[in-house]
């Protein structure tokens, strides 16, 4: 029997398997985005009263910068054992301009990302356990 | 002078080092060595601000009041505060209010602290609602991991190269070798810091500051009292900037997942770490071609190249001509970290900005032995605390 996928966060993200987002949300008054959800209330200054909805926010971007890490982080982060050093990815949203870090997706050589590049964003397990897949989100280039 | 001026009369601090002593053993030998420096008396002083350390347990949460037991209870009013890495612009703003108030004359600043080995890693537990938990269990974004994004950015933007980072590793290690207090007194090369592992690429393992044990403290007193001790011409504070960013911040920055968004409301012109020594330039009525020196955080030798954007000393996409023309070095138009800088100290958090306004101290009173700037008559800190703190101490003579 095949796991049941879910976000590692709850409410985080839309488990969309070809074309997976992040949720935050917007105060349209502001034409302010946000992510992730966490106060509940919009944090352009001035808005606080302001009413906001849950919207899906783009999963497209150009990136910003990049990082490989050659260390072991220590916890909460889950290693593999041996440890894999892994890119971790800041890539800008096309419309809602703002930066999301992410993790560079499974088998992309940082060596062949430079900033600027298209990257769009897709699912990965973080982990698992019997019943269920834990899903985060990662950013793979888009081939020009 | 500017009314906000007052005056440092004092500074002292425990060398830089990794013990795991009590952090307030560092602390209290910085207070001594502050108030003999000073000239008054544990007596004299009528208001201690003490900056918080997290990694210590209870006492640390209440620095002020461990400091200010350890020297001796006198019945003076105290504070305590934490702002990360901002903490002792914190402290020193607390201390100089208050003394603009007229409600205090002589007041200590204190910070110290005792770090544990590797990585700073967020509380423990499954803390879901706490984006510094969430950064390292979904990102494994570490703090180096945001001096490499920033890093790889200079690479990609302005040209910046490896040797660069190197270059600015080995400038500060020429300087900190003449600094008794800082932990490091290794003069490095290019060559063995460029052999080093990679931590956070492009990052290497010698370019990225280490978590120190330290202590500095200083004596900050009014004008007035700096003149009835008969100190004509004291180091004076003439500004410091506590700032927050403006919103939107779009610059990715620890220990978040992203920046705000600037789909609505436009960015301001000045990026938050412009906007911090700005402040200070600004109640100082100075600027960036006022300054003889500058102590900057240089958490990673890269971030030491944005900073001399930052704090005005060349246009950005400059740094790295800054840097390769020796202006930033002692003896050059600029000295930027001659005391090493954390290259050659590590941090110690609550100490560290602190410690940057002691080295200005002693750098204008020309008491900076082999490391001192000529004719230093003033200078400027620049340092940012995690979650929105800026910091920035402006020093006149």
């Amino acid at each position: 029997m095949s796991k049941t996928r879910v976000p590692a966060i709850e409410g985080w993200l839309t488990m969309d398997e070809s074309n997976p987002q992040l949720l935050g949300y917007l105060d349209e008054s502001s034409g302010t985005y946000f992510f992730p959800k966490d106060v509940a209330i919009s944090h352009a200054p001035g808005h606080a009263d302001a009413d906001f909805k849950e919207v899906a926010l783009s999963n497209t971007g150009k990136l910003w910068s990049y990082t490989t890490n050659h260390y072991k982080p220590p916890e909460p982060y889950l290693a593999p054992d041996p440890f894999e050093p892994y890119t971790v990815a800041a890539v800008e949203l096309d419309n809602e301009k703002m930066v999301v870090l992410g993790q560079l997706a499974d088998g992309v050589d940082p060596a062949d990302i430079e900033v600027g590049m298209d990257m769009k964003l897709e699912l990965a397990t973080l982990y698992e356990d019997d019943e269920n897949e834990y899903m985060v989100w990662k950013w793979r280039p888009v081939p020009a | 002078m500017s009314k906000n001026d007052v005056a440092i009369l004092g500074a002292g601090m425990h060398q830089w080092g990794k013990w795991g002593r009590n952090f307030a053993e560092y602390g209290v030998v910085a207070i001594k060595d502050a108030i003999k420096d000073a000239g008054v008396d544990w007596k004299d002083v009528d208001f201690i601000v003490g900056g918080d350390t997290m990694r210590n347990g209870y006492p640390g949460y209440v620095a002020g009041a461990t400091f200010a037991k350890a020297m001796g209870w006198t019945g003076i009013p105290i504070a305590s505060c934490y702002a990360a890495c901002a903490t002792g612009a914190q402290a020193i703003d607390i201390a100089r209010t208050r003394i603009l108030a007229g409600m205090a004359e002589v007041v200590v600043v204190v910070g110290a602290d005792t770090t544990p080995k590797g990585f700073l890693a967020p509380n423990k537990g499954e803390r879901t609602l706490d984006p510094d938990w969430l950064r390292f269990r979904l990102l494994g974004a570490t703090n180096p991991t945001y001096f490499g994004l920033w890093a790889q950015r200079r690479m990609d933007l302005y040209g910046a190269t490896e040797q660069d980072f190197a270059r600015v590793k080995v400038k500060n290690s020429k300087h900190g070798i003449a600094n008794p207090k800082a932990r490091y007194n290794k003069l490095f090369t290019e060559e063995e810091v460029l052999a080093s592992p990679l931590v956070s690429a492009p990052l290497r393992l010698f370019e990225i500051c280490a978590t120190s044990d330290g202590g500095a403290a200083l004596v900050i007193t009014s004008m007035d009292y700096a003149k009835k001790k008969g100190i004509a011409n004291p180091v004076k504070i003439s500004g410091v900037s506590t700032i927050s960013p403006t919103f939107p911040q779009t610059v990715i920055d620890m220990p978040d997942f992203t920046t705000d968004s600037a789909a609505g409301i436009s960015a301001p012109d000045r990026s938050f770490r412009d906007s911090i020594a700005y402040a200070a330039y600004e109640e100082a009525g100075l600027g960036p071609e006022d300054m003889d020196l500058a102590e900057v955080y240089d958490l990673s030798s890269a971030l030491e190249l944005d900073w001399y954007e930052n704090i005005g000393l060349c246009k950005p996409g400059e740094a790295e001509q800054l840097l390769r023309n020796g202006d930033t070095e002692i003896g050059g138009r600029i000295p930027v970290n001659p005391s090493g800088g954390l290259g050659c100290f590590g941090e110690a958090v609550p100490a560290q900005a602190i410690a940057q306004v002691c080295e200005l101290t002693w750098q204008l009173r020309g008491q900076a032995g082999e490391r001192q700037v000529d004719g230093a008559k003033a200078g400027i800190t620049a340092n940012q605390g995690l979650f929105g703190h800026g910091s920035s101490v402006l020093c006149t003579r």
